[in-house]
């Protein structure tokens, strides 16, 4: 009895600042100048409007969209193909490559910045590709940067999920004389379904909740993905903070409802990695 | 093998390690290098000069912010532990399986899937000076997120609130592992829940206890995002991440002096970046 109280006690703490800012995000500016926030009444829906407006949110929903889509099919796609490699054959060098994948999702972000953003201010991109005309300032720069960090850890999942299926999979295979890249495309890819789905969902979260490359390897605002924009919702002067509320609700939006939708994936996603199977 | 299989072999590797190669391990030894060098960053790499230790000189002994920035992920490291720790006990009481535990265990967890940028923007209903929450509820007037006194501590608190979570469900997945005939021949010895936690279940958890401890050290070292959201890393909120970004971002143009500071951090990941790998290569040999 004394246990539930407890953990009702911290859940509901926990709870908390998200209900909060529900809360507020409901409510009329003037109302709670006037009243307090100690306060009920005052419900609104204008705060989401005017959010919407202020923040961007089409536009920068849409960014998202650009960058997060792109860079997590191409890390699924290259780490799938390396894990598939590393947990088919043996070579000697199979636990180094897997180190070397698995050190670099380790880095800090912050270490690598300084050579990314010369290197990104150097190399120039045609046109159709940036309209900054180089890599800095570029939806593509950020999707690739997203991608080889993002690229360790599936790499690591993918391959423990692959070594644990049937050898015998890939003896028959032999004999029916099928080519590498069937074996990888259509045996294993197949049956790393659950993997993939779980990783696919994780990724979309982090790459979506990406805050430090975004900030940095993006100058101007057109681009911003929506987690980096919400700064637009801070007035010079003052901060309204049921508008500020309503801007955080509809950015946290989609990750919950990926959650809610997606809990066991994204649970079995995030425990993959710490243990086998 | 065939030479066409050989060939799709050698793009299957060729291309995600190039990505990695390129975009990982080139920048951070660029920055090693870079940390030797002064350089404004202004006309081509030839200009770049060559001043040995003299960054490093610098940054330990006439450069402010360094000292406080290295205790503040000193502390943030320390803090986080307490929460890991936390977050360890909650997973203990939910794994027995009660009613509600489900509900416990997605209201500890909701914050996790939200990004540690957001997490400072929704805390600061809680801790804004005129109207935050904080406030009105203790009659102060601290403005939490601007005060040197106390805005490490108020975003290490929402920082917390976030990692929390992640802590919990790694234990859960540890704890639902462990062979229940442990827990029976402890019961049978005659040991309590607590002697049994710690004498019987805790070492057998020992590759998660080990994941937790680097997953936390990496979590106070690359801690940013909030922190760049309150103040960009000033006043109170000094930490190496920020003063990194400092020096390369907006007007200054400090390269070789930043890329030290990105050295710095890059030999202290190292450490648990050595202790992460030997975990799971031995296991996944």
């Amino acid at each position: 009895m004394l246990l539930h109280v407890f953990l009702i006690i911290i859940s509901l703490s926990w709870l908390f600042p998200i209900g909060w800012a529900l809360f507020n995000s409901f409510r009329d500016y003037n109302f709670t100048a006037a009243n307090g926030y100690f306060s009920f009444g005052g419900f609104t829906l204008d705060n989401y409007a005017n959010a919407w407006a202020r923040g961007d949110f089409t536009r920068t929903f849409l960014n998202s969209v650009i960058i997060t889509v792109p860079a997590v099919l191409l890390t699924l796609v290259l780490a799938s193909a390396m894990a598939f490699v590393l947990a088919r054959f043996s070579f000697k060098l199979n636990l180094t490559l897997l180190g070397v994948f698995l050190a670099a999702n380790l880095l800090p972000a912050q270490a690598l910045l300084i050579p990314i953003y010369r290197a990104y201010r150097a190399i120039p991109l045609p046109e159709w590709i940036s309209d900054s005309g180089t890599m800095l300032n570029s939806y593509l720069g950020l999707i690739l940067i997203n991608s080889a960090f993002q690229l360790g850890f599936c790499t690591f999942v993918l391959s423990n999920y692959m070594k644990a299926l049937p050898h015998e999979l890939y003896e028959s295979a032999e004999v029916d004389g099928a080519s590498v890249w069937r074996q990888y495309w259509q045996i294993t890819m197949p049956l790393c379904r659950p993997a993939l789905a779980a990783l696919a969902t994780l990724q979309v979260t982090w790459i979506y909740n990406e805050f430090f490359w975004a900030t940095v390897l993006l100058q101007s605002g057109d681009k911003f993905p929506v987690t980096s924009s919400l700064n637009n919702l801070k007035g010079q002067f003052f901060v309204d903070y049921n508008l500020l509320s309503a801007g955080s609700i509809l950015v946290a939006l989609p990750p919950i409802i990926v959650f809610f939708v997606l809990q066991k994936q994204f649970v079995s996603g995030l425990t993959l990695g710490a243990t086998k199977g | 093998m065939r030479t066409s299989d050989k060939i799709v072999v050698g793009v299957m590797v060729a291309i995600p390690l190039l990505f990695v190669l390129l975009l990982i391990w080139l920048p951070a030894v660029s920055s090693i290098i870079l940390g030797f060098t002064r350089w404004e960053g202004i006309g081509g790499l030839d200009t770049i000069q060559w001043i040995g230790l003299t960054n490093y000189k610098n940054i330990f002994t006439i450069y402010p912010p360094f000292w406080p920035a290295l205790q503040h992920n000193l502390i943030s490291l320390l803090y986080l532990f307490i929460v890991s720790a936390f977050g360890m006990f909650i997973a203990v009481l939910i794994d027995k399986e009660l009613r509600g535990s489900r509900f416990y265990q997605t209201a500890l967890y909701l914050p996790v899937v939200l990004s540690l940028a957001l997490t400072g923007f929704i805390w600061q209903l809680i801790y804004s000076t005129d109207q935050g929450l904080l406030n009105a509820v203790t009659g102060l007037k601290i403005d939490w997120y601007g005060d040197a006194k106390y805005n490490l501590w108020a975003v290490l608190v929402a920082t917390g609130w976030q990692h929390a979570g992640y802590i919990m469900l790694l234990y859960l997945a540890g704890l639902k592992s462990v062979d229940p005939a442990l827990r029976e021949a402890a019961a049978v010895d005659g040991a309590n829940q607590v002697q049994t936690f710690f004498q019987v279940i805790f070492p057998v958890l020992r590759p998660i206890n080990l994941i937790v401890l680097v997953v936390t050290f990496i979590t106070a070292l690359r801690w940013f995002d909030i922190v760049w959201i309150v103040n960009k890393g000033r006043n109170g909120l000094e930490i190496i991440a920020a003063l990194v970004t400092q020096n390369i971002v907006g007007e200054a143009s400090r390269i070789g002096f930043g890329s030290a500071l990105a050295t710095i951090m890059l030999v202290i990941s190292s450490v648990f970046v050595v202790i992460y790998l030997n975990v799971v290569m031995r296991e996944a040999k």
